[in-house]
């Protein structure tokens, strides 16, 4: 029995551990981040995008898209304009948990392309 | 008529409409899978809380026609973490109304990044007694026989029980397929017991149309579940087990409300024949910002 309370330790330890670590920016995969929006031809996408963004993004992000000036990073920023579409995909698929932002692997494929039209439509 | 009189005469109305207004009000939140039994790696988002119903209506062989429901408020601790209570109860035909316990569960993801296929961790402490017909999942030789007595027969079986789940969920393309493994056991000294709940899903469209809209097709998701009993450490067999098979829809409503709905069919003979089930769920965008802004507002 006393090796109940160790195993849970060493398990609550790996998980810290594990949400330390987080997928950030640097770590989008060479096919991931030369991936261009499927969708981008297509007049309505930025306007669809709007849509999601309001209902995912919004909550968090606000209307304006410049966060909480907290811990919700801003959207209209450099670090936006200078990611390809590829590494915007990856980044809401992937979330960062371990920095309170979810993944967003839920939502159909379409839809995370949207929201990267829309927030190439706001910088 | 209008709301000055309406709440003059008709308060109650009144209330039931400036809820509605205050709904109307509010964006959408995420379209959830919509399984009943089934986990997928989804987790509430963080700060957020959701306050779901799960009804079911069943009749099992020999006992009256009841209907359960539980109400399970679901708050999303951080983007890795989710804690929940349920509440249930039930009403059967000819007998009574009863409260029959509560729930208490954490789902933890334990990696940080979407992988092909997403464990979540999920640990459950169970308060209920034996008048429980939420069967939100079937488990060891878990019978419809269980749930034919009369209510103040089964209210004396007191389950203070302890259940792990292993989830295994996976996006590929716009389907979600999840399989969840399910150990329980009675803190008393009953067995270990085994069960199983599988579920894909979809929605109808994958791509937002553009235009606001109520019964667009990319607000409805449709998919199927199966679940059942495995046995349980004395007798590891599937005999005298049930097992459902459930094909299930889900209706987001454009203003935050989810719909959904499952017939439910019994595929042995220790199964229930039919359940009806029906979820109706709203989510409350960061409501810890809520608490925080009342404190600062204090101060």
């Amino acid at each position: 029995m006393r090796r109940v309370p160790a195993l849970l330790s060493i398990f609550f330890v790996a998980l810290i551990a594990t949400a330390a670590s987080s997928s950030r920016w640097e770590h989008v995969p060479a096919k991931d981040h030369a991936r261009a929006n499927p969708l981008a031809s297509h007049p309505e996408t930025a306007a669809a995008g709007a849509l999601v963004y309001r209902d995912h993004c919004l909550q968090c992000h606000k209307a304006d898209a410049m966060g909480d000036g907290r811990k919700r990073p801003p959207l209209r920023s450099e670090r936006i304009r200078t990611a390809t579409d590829g590494d915007v995909e990856w980044f809401l698929r992937q979330g960062d948990l371990g920095h309170g932002m979810p993944s967003w692997s839920s939502l159909p494929e379409a839809q995370r392309w949207q929201i990267v039209a829309y927030l190439r439509s706001i910088q | 008529m209008t709301l000055a009189t309406l709440r003059k005469h008709f308060p109650g109305t009144f209330f039931l409409v400036v809820c509605l207004l205050w709904l109307a009000s509010i964006p959408a939140p995420a379209q959830d899978k919509p399984y009943f039994v089934t986990y997928s790696h989804d987790l509430e988002e963080p700060g957020n809380l959701e306050i779901e119903t799960k009804s079911a209506i069943a009749q099992p062989y020999g006992g009256n026609r009841d209907g359960a429901m539980a109400m399970e408020l679901e708050y999303g601790t951080r983007a890795w973490w989710t804690t929940e209570l349920y509440l249930d109860g039930q009403a059967t035909a000819q007998d009574s109304t009863v409260f029959t316990g509560w729930r208490l569960e954490n789902r933890i993801r334990p990696l940080m990044r979407d992988h092909v296929i997403n464990p979540v961790f999920y640990v459950e402490y169970e308060n209920i007694s034996g008048a429980d017909k939420t069967i939100l999942e079937f488990v060891g030789h878990d019978s419809q026989a269980d749930l034919a007595g009369p209510n103040g027969d089964l209210r004396k079986d007191h389950q203070h029980e302890a259940e792990l789940k292993l989830i295994l969920s996976s996006n590929i393309h716009d389907w979600n397929v999840s399989e969840n493994f399910i150990a329980e056991k009675n803190l008393g000294h009953d067995p270990w017991e085994f069960g199983y709940a599988l579920a894909a899903s979809r929605p109808l469209r994958s791509a937002e149309s553009g235009r606001e809209c109520t019964f667009c097709a990319q607000k409805f998701m449709a998919g199927a579940e199966a679940y059942g009993g495995l046995g349980n450490t004395w007798a590891l067999t599937l005999g005298d087990t049930s097992h459902y098979l459930a094909p299930v829809l889900g209706w987001q409503f454009p203003k935050g409300v989810r719909l959904s709905f499952s017939p439910t069919f019994g595929l042995t003979a220790s199964s229930i024949n039919r359940v009806y089930r029906v979820g109706l769920a709203y989510e409350f965008e960061q409501v810890g910002s809520w608490f925080h802004n009342f404190q600062k507002g204090g101060q």
